[in-house]
């Protein structure tokens, strides 16, 4: 029998409180807390985050060592990206420019999000690029060519998208096919059927009508007015606040580990700062734009659905471990299916944002461009290329970053050959963090 | 300890009844004849450790009563009725719980949400993380398993942390047998101890339970009863008090036939086949 790797149980941090602290093999003399025999576990997390500012900074320092970066690489990514930028044009740190990257963030965003659901399974869909192109060809066809009603077009317009992902994912749970294959296929097939649809013109002008109304350009929250974006953020604020609060009492009522209520205010603290910052910077422009609020607000459900629903749970599972998640019972097959017409659901959608940005859908709609800024968004913003890792957040993250690098190229007058090189770069910088903070983990005993 | 091997053993025997029994069980793959006219018997509070050497078909007879295979012949009897297995779920709706010898837990979860994946408690359509966590501290309690948090991800547990918390998490089910798959495989030392404390709590909470193990020391150490495959068929079964591993490890070599195996191998014998 041999003795598997275990962490060095002598850890030279103090405050780490795994390393030091393994309480099936606890080394004599060593263990640093000799009550903890006794004394329920606690989670070491919160009991270092009670020791006041200095425990703070020293998990941060443990998570940093461990590769559990989390957003931190994003933010930082973008605040240089925005300086860069900025000395460049003095003109990028505007209102103007700020609202220009907010509006046209959120079809690729949209984009994103699907594929962040795809990406915790750990698979890829290639698809998403031509889908979103194809759905604004569906929507043109039907609303414009056969004048149907608009809402009617866009939830068949939706529906397609379901169904498309549906099928490819169909493919891949049940016939066994690498979702790589499968959705490459259809990255070349949605594209011709799109071309089919548009046919000789190439482009069908779109009215502003429902949701297209709600995506186009100039089509604000509370049409524009200044009260708008600032109750927006209160609605933020105030929300986050609240369940903060409820989950802590819960959770001390049931007597299980809580967030001290000075983290939970600091958490609130700058979560306020920032939303009302940039809701007073958006109304130096025109306010928020409808969209950009469309986008939010799928995002909370989303994330909601993802940490809060077993079918979230499932999603993670799968993407952990598919054997475990087999023998506990989960369908793997209709998990994948279902993700990845969550996948082709949100490509549509973000299609018809897409859309609503040049009021027609046309041939540059499956933009093969699309799929890899969409790509590179969910990865950029922190979700893991190998499953079971990730927000839906970083779809917001990431595609801010993407927008920023975007809305600075164009503000430099850069022509398309060095805007690809540059987002190329930025991809292969995003996986690069994900392949080492990955190892890293897996060093520090973390994956 | 006042020895609490033969004491059990005596009132499993007192019992009668046997919660699982397996009569005259079959399986073939294909050419192979992997098991052949398998009698077991569990009964509560008893820990019985299967053993026998590699192929001798303790996986597959594992498999079958778990549900992944089906059997070919014979019978399964749940508390004195015959029953059928056809899928994993149907043991589970049984009350027979397996911990397979690759660890099923997933490892970008924390310990609650392995423990109760594929069962999670919910309120109004929402996962109740409270009386999860509170429920899975209860169990590991109960269980006297210390891990630092409910909190972490499985992957910085340790092996035998990740063993117990395997363990554990096929007790949300009110199980009334477990099958333990070799448990103490990959384990060092401490971590085997922790184990095997484990599965005596299990038995002091009047579970059965199947251990498979190659190790005779881990067997001796809390095994009641031990049955010996060899070839696919049985090859004895040995109250553990009173029995020296000198005779087990006999039977688990063939040294010693016993009339089962004597009689069929007159018959024919099957070919050695790697443990499928």
């Amino acid at each position: 029998m041999s003795t598997p790797p275990t962490r060095p149980s002598g850890s030279p941090d103090p405050s780490d409180p795994l390393g030091g602290f393994n309480p099936l093999e606890p080394p004599p003399g060593l263990d640093p807390t000799p009550s903890a025999a006794i004394a329920p576990p606690v989670d070491p997390r919160l009991l270092v985050r009670q020791e006041g500012l200095r425990g703070y900074v020293d998990e941060f320092k443990r998570k940093v060592r461990g590769g559990e970066l989390g957003s931190l690489p994003v933010v930082i990514g973008l605040i240089i990206i925005w300086l860069i930028f900025s000395l460049q044009n003095s003109q990028y740190f505007s209102a103007a420019n700020a609202e220009f990257i907010v509006y046209y963030m959120v079809g690729l965003g949209m984009l994103a999000v699907g594929l962040v659901f795809v990406l915790l399974l750990g698979e890829i869909d290639l698809s998403v690029g031509s889908v979103s192109g194809l759905a604004a060809a569906i929507y043109a066809v039907l609303s414009v060519e056969h004048n149907w009603n608009a809402w009617l077009a866009v939830i068949v317009t939706l529906l397609s998208g379901m169904a498309i992902g549906a099928a490819q994912g169909w493919i891949f749970a049940k016939i066994g096919v690498p979702a790589f294959v499968v959705t490459l296929a259809g990255f070349l097939a949605w594209q011709g059927v799109m071309l089919w649809l548009l046919g000789s013109t190439g482009t069908i002008n779109l009215e502003p009508k429902a949701l297209n109304a709600l995506f186009s350009g100039n089509s604000y929250f509370l049409g524009g007015d200044i009260a708008g974006a600032y109750i927006l953020a209160g609605i933020a604020v105030v929300g986050f606040a609240a369940s903060g609060f409820l989950e802590q009492r819960r959770r001390k009522a049931a007597g299980v580990p809580a967030r001290p209520t000075a983290e939970l205010i600091a958490r609130t603290v700058v979560l306020a700062v920032g939303a009302f910052l940039v809701a007073w910077i958006l109304n130096r422009a025109s306010g928020v734009p409808n969209n950009v609020v469309i986008f939010l607000a799928l995002l909370v459900i989303c994330d909601f659905v993802l940490r809060r629903t077993t079918y979230g749970r499932k999603v993670f599972a799968v993407g952990g471990n598919i054997e475990a998640s087999r023998r506990a019972g989960i369908s793997v097959p209709m998990v994948r299916i279902s993700v990845y017409a969550i996948s082709g659901t949100f490509a549509a959608l973000g299609g018809l944002a897409i859309a609503a940005t040049t009021n027609a859908a046309g041939q540059a709609g499956a933009d093969p461009n699309n799929l890899m800024m969409a790509i590179a968004a969910a990865v950029i913003g922190g979700t893991s290329l190998f499953g079971g890792r990730g927000r839906v957040w970083s779809a917001l993250l990431g595609i801010l970053v993407i927008e920023s690098i975007n809305a600075g190229l164009f503000m430099l007058g850069l022509t398309l050959d060095i805007q690809y090189m540059i987002t190329g770069g930025v991809l292969l910088a995003a996986v690069v963090v994900d392949s080492l903070s990955r190892r890293t983990q897996k060093s520090s005993g973390r994956a | 300890m006042t020895d609490p091997v033969s004491r059990s053993y005596a009132s499993a025997l007192a019992d009668g009844e046997p919660v699982l029994a397996l009569r005259g069980i079959s399986k073939r793959f294909g050419a192979v004849q992997a098991l052949t006219d398998v009698e077991l018997e569990v009964h509560q509070g008893e820990v019985v450790a299967l053993v026998g050497d590699n192929g001798a078909g303790k996986s597959t007879l594992v498999k079958s009563i778990a549900g992944v295979h089906t059997i070919d012949d014979g019978q399964i009897e749940w508390e004195g009725r015959p029953v059928s297995v056809h899928r994993p779920q149907d043991a589970q709706h049984l009350g027979i719980a397996t911990v397979y010898q690759d660890l099923a837990l997933a490892d970008n979860l924390d310990v609650v949400a392995n423990l109760f994946l594929g069962r999670e408690l919910t309120t109004h359509g929402t996962l109740d993380e409270v009386a999860m966590e509170k429920r899975a501290q209860e169990l590991l309690d109960t269980l006297s398993i210390r891990i630092p948090s409910v909190r972490i991800p499985v992957a910085s547990l340790s092996g035998g942390q990740r063993q117990v918390v395997a363990i554990a998490r096929s007790l949300i089910g009110d199980p009334k047998v477990v099958i333990l798959d070799e448990p103490t495989a990959a384990l060092g030392v401490e971590q085997t101890a922790q184990v095997l404390d484990l599965v005596e709590r299990l038995r002091g909470r009047d579970l059965g339970v199947i251990l498979i193990s190659h190790n005779m020391v881990d067997v001796a150490a809390v095994a009641d009863t031990v049955a010996v495959l060899r070839l696919g068929r049985n090859n004895g079964t040995f109250p553990m008090a009173g029995t020296t591993q000198e005779t087990i490890i006999a039977a688990i070599t063939g040294a010693t036939d016993n009339a089962v195996t004597r009689r069929a191998a007159r018959a024919t014998w099957p070919r050695p086949e790697g443990e499928a």
